[in-house]
């Protein structure tokens, strides 16, 4: 880990909505390039960025459409700066194919989605969270990715530097995984001094140029190191199936080989990048999941709960996926249930179950999307639950 | 600072959201309370309707939209008609005086206080400083902020070129609310309130 480049970060209190202070993580986390086709809500985002862009030695392009800005961040990540875009619901449907592509190369990107309701258009400028099983298997074939879910203004800040810090050390695709209400939302948001900001530096290479392999795994989180553009190391990046040295080899062999380790990368380290809060868990009757907007009302609805004397507990989703099977898991034998309170009909609610595997019963709070839930249809499944 | 659910309200181009954001900026940043605003949106740049939903509180903010608000800044008659009628009972409404007709307001003990703050801005030579006026009136009735705070969160929010019309704004709408709060709010039973003018 190294510490922010002091440039541009803007270090002090402000009142910042979501979108801005997502702006300023990825500028604290060392973006020096994002491609966006700007889309509602989350065009604040790159508005922002495009601003402060000339100041900081940073590259904003306006792209004729999504494809094309998801395609040209990989393009600037293996030219050598960190880069990421932003969009919602249409625009990252869009984007599916490239988010296949960065997951195959290994580049490592951000993606932040500001979530509005759905499917298609739906509604622009109206909250959902309902993206959030796109972002796990919306792309072909098999594959793990990272998505962070912040609940604040804070919040964006300080997942979408942890975002840019985990893609360099995994080199996966990670996703801010923000909804319309936290995106426009406006709240005190604190940036630390540059010093005291924890940075992922890029892993380039300093192997011997002649025996380096750009897709061999180094270390614990079996990732391979990156070549620096010009600095004279062989370099064949493909989506094709490829061997260690990024040749296009498609056999069943290294496809197994390959696509394994892409997986294992995540999955033998998501304990290690899980993030969850709990609170009150512990001789808890009933333990409430959420994310994002959610987990804020949801826990207005938990204080009323035990106020009426209830046991309730909550844990909430900050890293979406991987999921948090582990954590679910050894709480599932302890309580009478769970409930899982989203602005979708259904999603994360589905890996809850599994995790709980029958151990006690989930309770699922739906909400189709447009505004966030009323803190008394969260109370009712709790109050069902706890009986 | 109590829990208090503001909602602020007029036309684009008046300056709403910035209010709304000076209040917040005061609360949360100035003072160390906390501070959640939220916006709603229309297509319109200019002229069309725009809100602000505000919720201060001495500990974090849970649920960040305003049903029913305490108190409420009204700047045009648009807004009123929308938004009045979910005032709380015993809340407090404040209008632009010019803009806005209050009339069948059957909220129980409702404080009505008004302001002509656009013609205020004017005499100040910006009718673009009439939300600095309305930030000032609504810090002097509201109470809920300290005046030097609030202030500084004005200072702190606009180009530095105009700081001194800005503070003078804010000092303007400030002493027309001492004045206005001694006078006692508007009863609004008796007489039509737009004929409450200087």
């Amino acid at each position: 880990m190294t510490h922010a480049d002091p440039v541009g970060v803007l270090t002090g209190a402000h009142f910042l909505d979501g979108d801005h202070a997502a702006c300023e993580g990825a500028i604290c986390a060392g973006a020096r390039f994002s491609a966006g086709y700007p889309i509602t809500p989350s065009t604040e985002v790159v508005e922002r960025f495009s601003h402060r862009a000339p100041k900081i030695g940073a590259t904003f392009i306006q792209m004729e459409d999504e494809l094309a800005a998801s395609i040209a961040i990989l393009g600037a990540v293996w030219g050598g700066v960190k880069a990421f875009t932003v969009t919602s619901g249409p625009g990252f449907s869009l984007m599916m194919e490239h988010i296949g592509y960065a997951v195959m190369t290994e580049t490592p990107c951000v993606f932040i989605d500001v979530q509005r309701g759905g499917p298609s258009t739906g509604l622009p400028t109206l909250p959902a969270q309902a993206d959030m099983m796109q972002v796990k298997w919306g792309s072909h074939g098999d594959y793990e990715i990272i998505a962070l879910c912040p609940n604040s203004p804070q919040e964006c800040f300080d997942l979408t530097i942890k975002a840019f810090n985990l893609s360099e050390k995994y080199r996966v695709p990670v996703f801010v995984m923000m909804d319309e209400v936290v995106g426009h939302m406006t709240e005190k948001v604190v940036i630390p001094r540059a010093e005291e900001i924890e940075i992922e530096p890029r892993h380039f290479t300093t192997q011997d140029k002649s025996s380096f392999q750009l897709y061999a795994p180094v270390g614990e989180e079996q990732t391979p190191e990156m070549a620096k553009a010009g600095d004279g190391y062989k370099v064949h990046v493909t989506g094709l199936t490829h061997d260690e040295r990024g040749y296009p080899n498609m056999t069943p062999a290294v496809q197994e080989r390959m696509v394994k380790r892409l997986v294992t990368k995540i999955r033998d380290n998501a304990e290690k990048i899980c993030i969850t809060e709990q609170n009150e868990v512990e001789g808890a009757d009933v333990v409430v999941v959420s994310y994002g907007i959610t987990s804020r009302v949801a826990q207005r609805a938990v204080e009323m709960a035990r106020a009426k004397g209830l046991k309730v507990g909550t844990v909430r989703l900050i890293t979406a996926w991987p999921f948090p099977d582990h954590v679910i898991r050894a709480i599932a034998p302890k309580v009478k249930g769970f409930v899982v309170a989203e602005l979708n009909l259904g999603q994360m609610v589905r890996e809850v179950e599994r995790s709980v595997a029958g151990k006690c019963r989930v309770a699922h709070v739906g909400h189709a999307g447009g505004t966030v839930h009323k803190p008394e249809e969260i109370l009712k499944a709790i109050e069902e639950v706890a009986r | 600072m109590q829990l208090t659910e503001l909602r602020i309200a007029g036309f684009g181009g008046q300056g709403v959201i910035m209010c709304a954001s000076v209040i917040g900026r005061a609360a949360s940043i100035v003072e160390n309370g906390y501070a959640t605003m939220t916006q709603n949106f229309g297509p319109e740049a200019r002229g069309g309707a725009c809100s602000a939903q505000l919720v201060l509180s001495p500990t974090p903010v849970l649920y960040p939209y305003v049903n029913k608000a305490d108190l409420m800044v009204l700047m045009s008659q648009e807004a009123y008609v929308k938004f009045a009628q979910d005032i709380k009972p015993g809340g407090t409404l404040i209008v632009e005086q010019d803009l806005v007709r209050v009339q069948g307001l059957d909220i129980p003990d409702v404080k009505v206080f008004a302001i002509p703050a656009t013609r205020i801005a004017e005499e100040l030579g910006k009718k673009m400083v009439l939300n600095v006026v309305m930030t000032g009136f609504f810090g002097a009735i509201s109470q809920l902020i300290s005046r030097e705070s609030l202030r500084k969160a004005v200072l702190d929010s606009v180009p530095a070129a105009f700081a001194e019309l800005n503070g003078k704004a804010y000092d303007a709408g400030y002493e027309y609310g001492l004045k206005h709060m001694q006078s006692g709010a508007l009863d609004l039973g008796e007489e039509d309130p737009v004929t409450i003018t200087e």
